[in-house]
């Protein structure tokens, strides 16, 4: 607690008193073990950026062996040894150490750290009108126990006996035993420790985002005024807090069981030629825990991308986001519907169909409020003034795939028809499209939109439409082919479908081809982004301070906003960020900080009666000075 | 090939696509500045018409690939329960893929329609109740229909299986699976415990129990056709799962924790072969819980006879004790004469017959 008042005493002075001694930060303290959410976000964004590259490296992998199991992969020798065997193909064991890794990282380290990590520290505070986070010192905690985790995954995936390999769910007692694969060994002691820290930094920057949403709004900033963005991340944070210890103590459990000889998970096993002592365990006790994370993890990944895209298509679309109140509504609905819907992972594990029945009322139950969603994004756009940015074309890419992706999942949340669709490819198009891809369109809308504000300069938006093109084929080229693949019955983490019978490898020969080289060209053509992101950062045109016109706190701040945000005052609000394109008005923006008085010619009836509480709202000044000195 | 044929266009549509991207911001450059009052610029038509183009062709290759691959789906189920699930599955399919269609329709329609215009102005529409009721209210109605049928099949297919349920225990380990039958006798599994397992008993069975005599295991799967089958799965490592995807059955195999599946198969492996036409087809049980190195060829064969020959089938199987009289040594004094009628006397046995057909000479 007095770390972090003192921190923001020393925001206060450092923004207020410029006359007052100035003392810079140094190199390190800037850059390195910097407390500034700016610093910490862009932190978490070149550490997501770099995990999505090695997780869809592995995936090119993996992809290589399904869609060219005759092909010669001793090119591939000089990485990955011996993990090409002698007849030059990838080992199989190898195989499933690329999915489980593929998996984790682009999950956990890719599309939580380097989502929610990244927009969550920098918008919070830019957008909610605060010099910083409620505790900038936890905040870099965060994001060292996220850099501590990363560098123990990263280094699980050089030792001998390989990383993780049981799949990125890690179900015991595959996971338990070291003796059934020797990914269990080492690499996943490695995973568990790496994961405990991930949960640990995940659970600080949690409570940061939820401490600062409630306690630093700037004068005037009621909750339903706050932008959908700082409502996704409020929700996405609620989330994690409530789920992810459940996830470190089934990791916990887990190491007990690998380590002390305790059956948690372990019973009545008979394995290399051994009966284990382990009995009255219960496999299913692991699965439960994990979905309890797990699948409110979906929602996690999902829900900051939602938010960015509510902000990014009403900005671009000249044009208020329709039923902002509804929004706020099924976001809500989401988050509450999202911790009873887990055992749906689980339908045919054996868990008790009475069970199963329960969660497939509940689980259909999600679809509506994320159906309320998808409508109201598309009557946003609905007589709009469509301004394609490369963020708004990943926008509407991100609604497009949620839609494809989200409805399977009413096919899958039936448990009836979950039993033959259950582990088989139509699951993998499934959630690559509603959670992976949508996720990840959000993620790029996001840099797109706010590169701006966090670097000083604009990306070039050619190469993005060019960026935003050829992703958005590819991942429809990846995924909607694997519905087929599903259909017929292909089940997932197959190293090759030889053993279906009645010729079902070559049933979809040109199909997995045609996938693979889908993949390798979607993922190349992320280098076009990461050119651009690069050479923009140091060479980009120099941004406004405002270039999209949006409504927004953030735009209010200078290009380069220090320490602090804002140099003067931190602005008041007075209005809900979405008045776009509002009759009467002279321009087609009205930001936030703009008071109703000075709008009459465009206020609504019910917004003339808001002038009355300016005068409230700016005599808060004084008190929010003083929580900032206290 | 059709489909490496159609991702080259996809690659040449899009390189055309960046081609005149380019070149449109030339000509626009020459003519005119961009309006700087706005982040619009020369490429919004572009991106605007891009959406078109994407709805149209996105149409094309979608309905193209699925006839492409509808011959490769699952033939019909050849289970009682399946041909339910199946038909509910392609009935949910075509209202999820009405709604995709038409919601993703609209998307890219709206985003090409309403492409920014500087002689327009958006229109100021934040809220309807009416129409968000509408839509919170139609897909709620829709799914309650959807899940409605979903329990009641759900509830059907895991009912309790039929008492007169053929009883057979498949036991997943790293990597096959072991098949085991009640007998002939007693038509009753014996016990198991994974601490009796061996290298001859593999299973674990508990001679202790007089119903294990004449149990009888098999290396491939052996179903009446027309009769319900209760199928009893345990797992010896790690987790499996028992998948036979013609049958549309699937169901955990977990260490510790037995489970179980009951469904009628309809189709005989020869009818089968006859409605595809290929006369080596075989019904498969293959695994689908990723289980380590073997994971994919964790496989066996599964036969669906008349229930005559099945019943033929089972009477040449030798229990287990038949094969292997050593384990008598394993049973309880008190039963050692009920197991002794399962160890053939075949020394003698055979000699016999064959002393009395040399005697009768």
């Amino acid at each position: 607690m007095s770390t972090a008042i003192s921190h923001a005493e020393e925001v206060h002075t450092h923004a207020h008193d410029h006359e007052h001694e100035h003392h810079e930060p140094n190199f390190i303290q800037k850059y390195i073990f910097s407390e500034d959410h700016k610093t910490i976000a862009k932190q978490y964004l070149i550490m997501g950026i770099l995990w999505a590259f090695i997780g869809g490296s592995l995936s090119i992998m993996f992809r290589l062996q399904l869609g060219f199991p005759e092909m010669q992969l001793e090119w591939l020798r000089p990485i990955l040894g011996s993990w090409i065997d002698e007849s030059g193909k990838i080992d199989k064991e190898f195989y499933l150490a690329l999915v489980t890794m593929h998996g984790t990282i682009m999950v956990f380290f890719v599309l939580t750290a380097g989502l929610s990590g990244t927009f969550s520290n920098f918008l919070i505070p830019l957008q909610i009108g605060a010099r910083d986070m409620a505790s900038g010192f936890i905040n870099m905690l965060s994001f060292w126990f996220f850099f501590l985790s990363s560098a123990i995954m990263f280094s699980s995936l050089f030792i001998e006996t390989g990383p993780a390999s049981g799949g990125w769910v890690i179900y015991p007692p595959l996971s338990a035993l070291p003796q059934a694969m020797p990914g269990s060994g080492l690499g996943m002691t490695l995973w568990l420790t790496s994961m405990a820290f991930f949960i640990v930094s995940s659970l600080m920057g949690g409570i940061n985002y939820i401490c600062t949403i409630i306690n630093l709004r700037t004068r005037g900033m009621t909750f339903t005024k706050m932008p959908l963005t700082i409502w996704s991340f409020f929700f996405t944070a609620i989330l994690g807090l409530l789920s992810f210890p459940v996830l470190l103590s089934a990791a916990l459990l887990l190491i007990f069981d690998r380590s002390f000889g305790t059956s948690f998970y372990l019973s009545e096993i008979y394995i290399q030629g051994q009966a284990l002592p382990n009995v009255g365990g219960s496999a299913i006790l692991y699965q439960h825990l994990f979905w309890f994370l797990g699948h409110p993890e979906v929602y996690i990944v999902l829900l900051p991308a939602l938010g960015m895209t509510s902000e990014i298509i009403a900005t671009n679309a000249r044009k208020p986001i329709f039923g902002y109140r509804a929004m706020i509504g099924s976001l809500m609905g989401i988050t509450v519907l999202a911790f009873i819907v887990w055992a749906h992972h689980m339908f045919v594990t054996g868990m008790n169909p009475f069970l199963g029945s329960v969660f497939m009322f509940l689980t259909l139950i999600i679809a509506v409020p994320s159906a309320v969603k998808a409508f109201n994004y598309i009557t946003t756009l609905w007589k709009g003034n469509l301004i394609f940015t490369p963020a708004m074309l990943f926008s509407i890419g991100l609604v497009s795939l949620f839609i494809s992706g989200g409805v399977t999942g009413i096919i899958l949340g039936n448990s009836a028809l979950d039993i033959n669709l259950h582990d088989t490819y139509f699951v993998v198009a499934h959630f690559h499209l509603v959670m992976g891809s949508a996720s990840f369109f959000g993620l790029m809308a996001g840099v797109y939109h706010w590169f701006p504000k966090m670097f000083g300069r604009m990306m070039n938006k050619t190469l993005g439409y060019i960026h935003f093109w050829a992703t958005f084929v590819g991942v429809y080229a990846v995924f909607f082919p694997m519905h087929y693949t599903g259909i017929a019955g292909f089940p997932r983490r197959y190293y090759s479908f030889t053993a279906l019978g009645n010729d079902g490898q070559n049933a979809f020969t040109d199909l997995n081809q045609f996938i693979t080289v889908a993949a390798i060209l979607t993922f190349s053509s992320q280098a076009i982004f990461f050119f651009n992101f690069v050479y923009s950062i140091f060479k980009g045109k120099k941004a406004t301070e405002n270039p999209w016109n949006s409504n927004t706190l953030e735009w209010t701040t200078p290009v380069d906003p220090g320490h602090g945000n804002w140099p003067g005052e931190i602005p008041a609000v007075y209005r809900w960020p979405y008045d776009y394109s509002k009759p009467g008005a002279e321009s087609d923006f009205i930001p936030q900080h703009i008071p109703f008085s000075a709008t009459p010619e465009s206020n609504l009836p019910e917004e003339n009666e808001e002038i009355a509480k300016e005068k409230a709202i700016e005599s808060l000044l004084a008190a929010q000075n003083e929580s900032y000195n206290r | 090939m059709n489909f490496l044929i159609g991702l080259l266009s996809i690659v040449f549509f899009i390189l055309a696509i960046s081609v005149i991207v380019k070149s449109m911001k030339i000509n626009k450059n020459l003519s005119e500045a961009e309006d700087p009052n706005t982040a619009a610029d020369s490429s919004n038509n572009i991106n605007a018409y891009g959406m078109l183009a994407f709805w149209f062709f996105g149409t094309v290759a979608g309905v193209w690939s699925f006839n492409a691959s509808a011959p490769d789906f699952l033939p019909e189920a050849a289970s009682a329960h399946g041909i339910t699930t199946d038909k509910m599955f392609w009935i949910s399919m075509s209202v999820v893929t009405l709604a995709f269609f038409v919601t993703n329709t609209l998307l890219l329609f709206f985003a090409y329609r309403y492409r920014y215009n500087k002689n327009r102005k958006a229109t100021f529409y934040p809220v309807n109740h009416k129409l968000e009721l509408i839509w919170t209210v139609i897909p709620a109605v829709v799914m309650a229909i959807l899940v409605f049928s979903g329990w009641r099949t759900w509830r059907d297919i895991t009912s309790q299986a039929p008492s007169d349920a053929v009883v057979i225990e498949i036991t997943g380990h790293q990597f096959g699976w072991y098949v085991r039958y009640g007998g002939t006798d007693d038509n009753q599994l014996g016990n198991y415990n994974y601490k009796l397992i061996d290298e001859t008993n593999n299973i674990g069975i508990d001679f202790t129990d007089k119903h294990s005599f004449d149990d009888f295991t098999a290396t491939e799967l052996h179903l009446p056709k027309g009769k319900p089958v209760l199928l009893k799965i345990h797992a010896q490592d790690v987790l499996h799962s028992v998948y036979l995807p013609f049958h549309r059955v699937k169901m955990d195999a977990v260490p510790g924790m037995p489970t179980k599946f009951w469904f009628t198969p309809t189709v005989s492996t020869d009818e089968m072969r006859a409605k595809l036409g290929k006369k080596d087809f075989n019904f498969k049980l293959n695994c689908t819980e990723v289980c380590g190195r073997g994971h994919f060829g964790m496989a066996i064969t599964v036969f669906v006879d008349e229930p005559a020959d099945y019943k033929k089938w089972c009477a040449e199987q030798k229990p287990f004790l038949a094969t292997n009289p050593a384990y008598l040594a394993k049973v309880p004094e008190n039963l050692k004469a009920k197991a002794a009628k399962y160890i053939p006397a075949e020394p003698i046995s055979v000699d016999s017959t064959a002393t009395e057909a040399v005697s009768v000479n």
